[in-house]
C-alpha cells in the first residue's frame, strides 16, 4: 500500500468539515445519468444521419453509391456518391502511404535512436503539431505549400514521365488530389508517430538486448526486436491516422480542387478531385432542394459508416496490443 | 556434496590452460552518467573455463559483464572505459565495430528473452539469418547442433515451428542458450541465468554450462554462492564497484585472503 | 543428458561452423552497417520534413498575421467585401460564446460520466458499451457533427444558432473529457480510496473531496486540450452557427467564429481578404495558447501554494 502523502491527507481531513451531506445515490444517478447521455449523443448521430439520408436512398436506390451524376437542378436531380468514395480513398491513400512509413521513422528516430536529451524536445514538437487546428493547416496549405508542391513535386514528375505515363499527364495546378493527400499526411503524422512512440515503448529492453547481443546493428534490432513486438499496435495506429484523414474537412475543402460530377472522378494523379466531407462542407449551405440536402447527408452517412469501421478495427488493435504486454508485465 | 567430485578435473583444467588468457579484462571502468559504476578492474580469464563474478547486489558484477561484450554502453547515459582484450583484440578500440564482437561474445540474460513473435527454429536461427547466412542446410544443421548443445533438442525437435513463448521458463532460457550457441561464440556471458527459474530448471541449466565449457569460455554472474561453487572454476568477488578478491573457486570459498570475501562467503552480509 | 556424448563428436563440425559463420560476417556486414547508416539518416531526414511544415506554419502565421492586426482589426466587425476595413470582432466574441458554452455543457458531462467508468461502474456489458460509444464518439467526423447539429437543432428551432454550433461542439468535447478523466482517475492510488473507506465516509464523499481533487491538475489539462481542439474546429460550424457579420444577437441566432471566418476569408479573391484570414489564425493560435499557458500558470500557482 502506498502511503498518503501530505497532499491527500489534507483532502482526507477535509471531508470532516463539509457539512452538507449529500446522498450517494443522487450522485450515482448524476454520473449514470452522464454515462447515458453519452450513449444518447451517439444515438442522435446516428438517427439523425439515418434519418436525413432516407429521402436519397428512397430516391436513387443503390445506385447511389456508384453512380456519378450529381445535378440538383430541379425536375433533372440525379445524385451519386461514387467519385466522392474514390476522392476520399485516392486522398487518404496517398495520405498514408506517405505519412505511415514517416511516421515509423520519427517514432523510431525518438524512441530507438535520439538521446533523451533530442528525444525529449522532438516529441513535445509532435505533440505541438497534433495541436495545430486544421483550418491553420489549410490556409498555409492554401497560399504557402501547395507552391511548394507544384513547383518541387509536381512539375519535375510531370516533366519527367508525363508525357507517357498517364498517371502523371496533366498539368499540375497545386490544388489537386496529389496535395490534399501530401498536406492530409502532413496533418496525420504528429498523430500517427506519437501513439506509434507510446505504443513501441511497450517494447521491454530485453527483447532488445537479446537482438544486440547476436550482433544485430539498431535498424536490425528495430526491425526483428521492436516491430514485430508491437505490430499490430502500429497498425492500429496508422488505422487511427486513416480515420482522421478520411474524415478531415476544412483541409481538404481547401486545396483538393472541388469539382463535382463525372469530372470529379481522377483521371491522373494531379487531377482536381472531391471528397465525401469536402463535397458537404461545400454545398450543404447552399442546398436547393430537401432532395440536394438528403444527398448531402447521405454523403455524411457513407463517410460515418467508413471512418467508425476503420476507428473500431484500429482501437481493438492498439488496445489488443497494450492489454498483452500490460498482462506480460504482470506475470 | 557436488562441490567435492569435480574439483580434481577443475584443477587439470587449470593447469592444462594455465597460459592461456582468453580474455584479458585491464582497468576497466564502467559509469552511468558520471557515476562509476566498476571501478579499476583487471582480471584475466582462461579458455575453456568457468568464471563466476559473485557480490551483493549493486556491487558492479552485471555491469563488468555488460562491459565485456559492449552492451554496457547500450543503457542510455552509460558509457565504459579501459582494455577488455579477447584473442589479443582489445574490443574497446575505436576500429572494432560492436556489431562484428557479438558475434563472438555470446550473451544469455537473467530473464528469459525469446523472441515472442517467432518459433523455436526462427529464434535459434535469428542470429545466423541476421549476419547474412543464407544456406538453408547450414542454417537446419547449426539450429539442432544449438539445440542440442543446450540440451533441448530431444523435448523440442518435433514442435520446431512452435511459438518460442510456449515453451516453460527453463526451457526458453535454455532456447536462449541455444540461440546465443547458434552463433558459434567463443566466450559466453551469462547474467543470473537461473534467477528466475525453479530449482528443476537451475539444476539443468548449471549441469549445461559444465559440460558447455569443453567449447566455450563462460563467464556468469550470479547472486547465488552454491551456484558458483558449483558451476565455476574461478570466481571473482566484487563489492561496491571494486573486484576485492579473484582466484580459483575453491581458494576463494576455501581460504579466501580478504576478509571482506570471507565474511561474504560465511554469509556474514550480502 | 545427451549432450555429453554429443559435444564430442561434433566438436570438428563446429569449428566448421565458426569459419563459416566468422566468413559471412565478415562480407556482409559492410553492407549491414550501410544500411543501418542508410536507415538511420533516412529517420532524421523525416524528422526534419516534419519539423519544416511547423516552422513554416509559424514564420507565415506570425509575418503575414501581425502585419494584419490593429485596433479597428479587433474590435470592429468586418467592413464590405474587399475593402480590407473593418476587423473580425465579431469571430472573436463568437469563438469566446461557442466555445465557452460547450464547454459548460461537455466539461460537466465528461467528468461526471469519466468518473462513472472509473469509480462506479461493475464490470459488465453496460460499461463495455459506453467505454466502446465513447471511442466511436472520437473518431467521428466533425462533418457528421455539423450534420447532426443541423438537422437535430437548426431544423428544430428554424434557424443557425449559438445553441446548434455549442452542442455540435460538446459532442466533441465529450469523449475526449470522459477519457483524460477516467485514466487520470484511474492513476489515482488504490490506497486512497480504501482510506476513504475505512474511515466510514460515503463513496460519493471519496470520489468528490478526495479522489477527484489529487486527480484535478490532470483532468484539468484533458478539458484544455480539449476545448483547443473544438476552437480549432471549422467543419460542424458551417452547418450550425453558418457565420454573419454581425456581433451575437441571442443564443439562437447565428453567430461568427475565427475558424469560419479564417475559411471564409481564404475563399475570397482579395489580397486584402487573405491578410485577414492570417490575422485571424495568429488570433485563433494566440486564444489556443494563452488558454494552455493560463491553465499551465494556474497549475503550477496551485502547486506552490500548496508547498508552502
Amino acid at each position: 500500500m502506498t502511503a498518503l502523502d501530505s497532499k491527500h491527507r489534507r483532502y482526507l481531513s477535509a471531508l470532516f468539515v463539509v457539512r452538507n451531506k449529500r446522498h450517494d445515490k443522487l450522485f450515482s444517478g448524476l454520473v449514470v445519468g452522464a454515462a447515458v447521455y453519452t450513449l444518447l449523443m451517439v444515438g442522435l448521430v446516428a438517427f439523425s444521419v439515418a434519418k436525413g439520408s432516407v429521402d436519397i436512398f428512397s430516391y436513387e436506390g443503390v445506385q447511389f453509391f456508384y453512380q456519378s451524376d450529381w445535378n440538383a437542378v430541379e425536375g433533372r436531380e440525379s445524385f451519386g456518391a461514387y467519385p466522392y468514395i474514390i476522392g476520399t480513398l485516392l486522398s487518404s491513400a496517398i495520405a498514408m502511404a506517405i505519412g505511415v512509413p514517416i511516421s515509423l521513422a520519427i517514432a523510431m528516430f525518438i524512441s530507438e535512436i535520439a538521446p533523451p536529451r533530442i528525444g525529449t524536445p522532438l516529441s513535445f514538437i509532435t505533440e505541438l503539431l497534433a495541436a495545430v487546428p486544421s483550418i491553420i493547416y489549410g490556409l498555409w496549405a492554401l497560399f504557402v505549400f501547395r507552391f511548394w508542391v507544384r513547383d518541387l513535386i509536381e512539375m519535375p514528375l510531370y516533366n519527367a514521365f508525363g508525357g507517357y505515363i498517364p498517371f502523371f499527364a496533366k498539368t499540375p495546378f497545386g490544388l489537386d488530389i496529389f496535395t490534399a493527400g501530401i498536406v492530409l499526411a502532413i496533418m496525420i503524422i504528429p498523430i500517427i508517430s506519437s501513439i506509434c512512440r507510446e505504443v513501441m515503448r511497450v517494447v521491454p529492453d530485453s527483447q532488445r538486448e537479446a537482438a544486440y547481443s547476436l550482433g544485430a546493428t539498431r535498424w536490425e534490432t528495430v526491425r526483428m526486436a521492436v516491430f514485430p513486438y508491437v505490430k499490430s499496435g502500429l497498425v492500429g495506429a496508422s488505422m487511427l491516422g486513416l480515420g482522421r484523414a478520411v474524415g478531415e474537412t476544412i483541409l481538404v475543402t481547401m486545396v483538393i480542387g472541388n469539382v463535382i460530377g463525372p469530372s470529379a472522378i481522377p483521371t491522373t494523379l494531379f487531377s482536381q478531385g472531391q471528397t465525401l466531407s469536402s463535397l458537404v462542407a461545400n454545398e450543404f449551405n447552399e442546398a436547393s432542394s430537401e432532395l440536394h440536402l438528403s444527398a448531402l447527408i447521405a454523403l455524411g452517412a457513407i463517410l460515418l459508416a467508413l471512418t467508425m469501421g476503420i476507428n473500431i478495427a484500429a482501437r481493438f488493435l492498439v488496445k489488443k496490443k497494450i492489454k498483452a504486454s500490460s498482462g506480460a508485465k504482470s506475470q | 556434496m557436488a562441490i567435492e567430485e569435480p574439483i580434481e578435473d577443475k584443477e587439470e583444467a587449470v593447469q592444462q590452460t594455465a597460459e592461456r588468457y582468453k580474455v584479458r579484462i585491464e582497468k576497466v571502468n564502467g559509469w552511468y552518467g558520471s557515476k562509476r559504476a566498476i571501478r579499476d578492474v583487471n582480471l584475466n580469464v582462461k579458455e575453456k573455463t568457468v568464471t563466476a563474478f559473485i557480490g551483493p547486489s549493486g556491487c558492479g558484477k552485471t555491469t563488468l559483464l555488460r562491459c565485456l561484450n559492449r552492451m554496457h554502453e547500450m543503457t542510455p547515459g552509460a558509457h565504459a572505459d579501459g582494455r577488455v582484450v579477447v584473442d589479443g583484440i582489445d574490443i574497446y578500440d575505436k576500429s572494432i565495430d560492436p556489431v562484428i564482437i557479438r558475434r563472438r561474445i555470446g550473451m544469455v540474460f537473467q530473464k528469459p528473452n525469446p523472441f515472442p513473435t517467432m518459433s523455436i527454429f526462427d529464434n535459434v536461427s535469428a542470429g545466423l539469418r541476421l549476419n547474412g547466412m543464407n544456406n538453408k542446410t547450414i542454417i537446419r544443421e547449426i539450429v539442432e547442433e544449438s539445440l542440442r548443445n543446450a540440451a533441448l533438442w530431444d523435448e523440442v525437435k518435433n514442435d520446431l515451428d512452435n511459438p518460442g513463448m510456449s515453451l516453460s521458463g527453463g526451457q526458453q532460457q535454455r532456447l536462449c542458450i541455444a540461440r546465443a550457441l547458434a552463433m558459434q561464440p567463443e566466450v559466453l556471458l551469462m547474467d543470473e541465468p537461473t534467477s528466475s527459474l525453479d530449482p528443476i530448471g537451475s539444476s539443468k541449466i548449471e549441469e549445461l554450462v559444465r559440460v558447455l565449457k569443453d567449447n566455450v569460455t563462460i563467464i556468469i554472474v550470479t547472486h547465488n554462492m552454491q551456484q558458483a561453487a558449483r558451476v565455476s572454476d574461478f570466481t571473482a568477488f566484487m563489492y561496491l564497484g571494486d573486484l576485492i578478491e579473484y582466484g580459483s573457486t575453491n581458494q576463494i570459498f576455501m581460504n579466501p585472503e580478504k576478509e571482506l570475501t570471507e565474511r561474504y562467503i560465511s554469509g556474514k552480509f550480502g | 543428458m545427451t549432450v555429453d556424448s554429443n559435444s564430442n563428436s561434433n566438436s570438428k563440425p563446429k569449428q566448421n561452423y565458426r569459419d563459416i559463420l566468422q566468413e559471412t560476417v565478415n562480407k556482409k556486414y559492410r553492407k549491414r552497417l550501410l544500411l543501418n547508416r542508410l536507415v538511420t539518416i533516412f529517420t532524421i531526414v523525416c524528422v526534419i520534413a516534419a519539423v519544416v511544415p511547423l516552422v513554416s506554419i509559424l514564420l507565415e502565421v506570425v509575418k503575414n498575421g501581425a502585419s494584419a492586426i490593429s485596433i479597428e482589426f479587433l474590435t470592429q466587425p468586418p467592413g464590405s467585401m474587399g475593402s480590407g476595413t473593418g476587423g473580425i470582432a465579431p469571430a472573436i466574441q463568437g469563438t469566446i460564446i461557442v466555445v465557452g458554452i460547450a464547454s459548460l455543457i461537455a466539461a460537466p458531462i465528461g467528468v461526471l460520466a469519466g468518473i462513472y467508468l472509473s469509480e462506479f461502474a461493475k464490470k459488465g456489458e453496460f460499461v463495455e458499451i459506453v467505454r466502446f460509444f465513447n471511442d466511436v464518439l472520437t473518431g467521428l467526423p466533425s462533418i457528421v457533427i455539423g450534420i447532426v447539429g443541423y438537422t437535430a437543432i437548426v431544423l428544430s428551432i428554424g434557424s443557425f444558432s449559438v445553441l446548434a454550433g455549442s452542442v455540435s461542439l460538446s459532442i466533441i468535447m465529450i469523449p475526449i473529457v470522459v477519457r483524460v478523466t477516467e485514466e487520470t482517475l484511474k492513476v489515482v492510488p488504490y490506497s486512497l480510496r480504501e482510506a476513504g473507506h475505512s474511515l466510514g465516509i460515503s463513496k460519493t464523499k471519496v470520489t468528490l473531496f478526495v479522489i477527484l481533487p489529487s486527480a484535478k491538475n490532470g483532468i484539468l489539462t484533458g478539458i484544455v486540450i480539449a476545448i483547443s481542439r473544438i476552437a480549432g474546429e471549422t467543419a460542424p460550424l458551417i452547418m450550425t452557427i453558418l457565420g454573419t457579420s454581425l456581433f451575437f444577437t441571442g443564443i439562437t441566432g447565428p453567430v461568427d467564429a475565427l475558424p469560419l471566418r479564417i475559411w471564409r476569408l481564404a475563399s475570397q479573391p482579395y489580397e486584402s481578404a487573405h491578410a485577414f484570414g492570417w490575422g485571424s489564425a495568429l488570433i485563433l493560435i494566440l486564444m489556443i495558447l494563452a488558454l494552455s499557458m493560463g491553465l499551465r500558470f494556474l497549475a503550477q500557482r496551485r502547486s506552490l501554494k500548496a508547498v508552502k
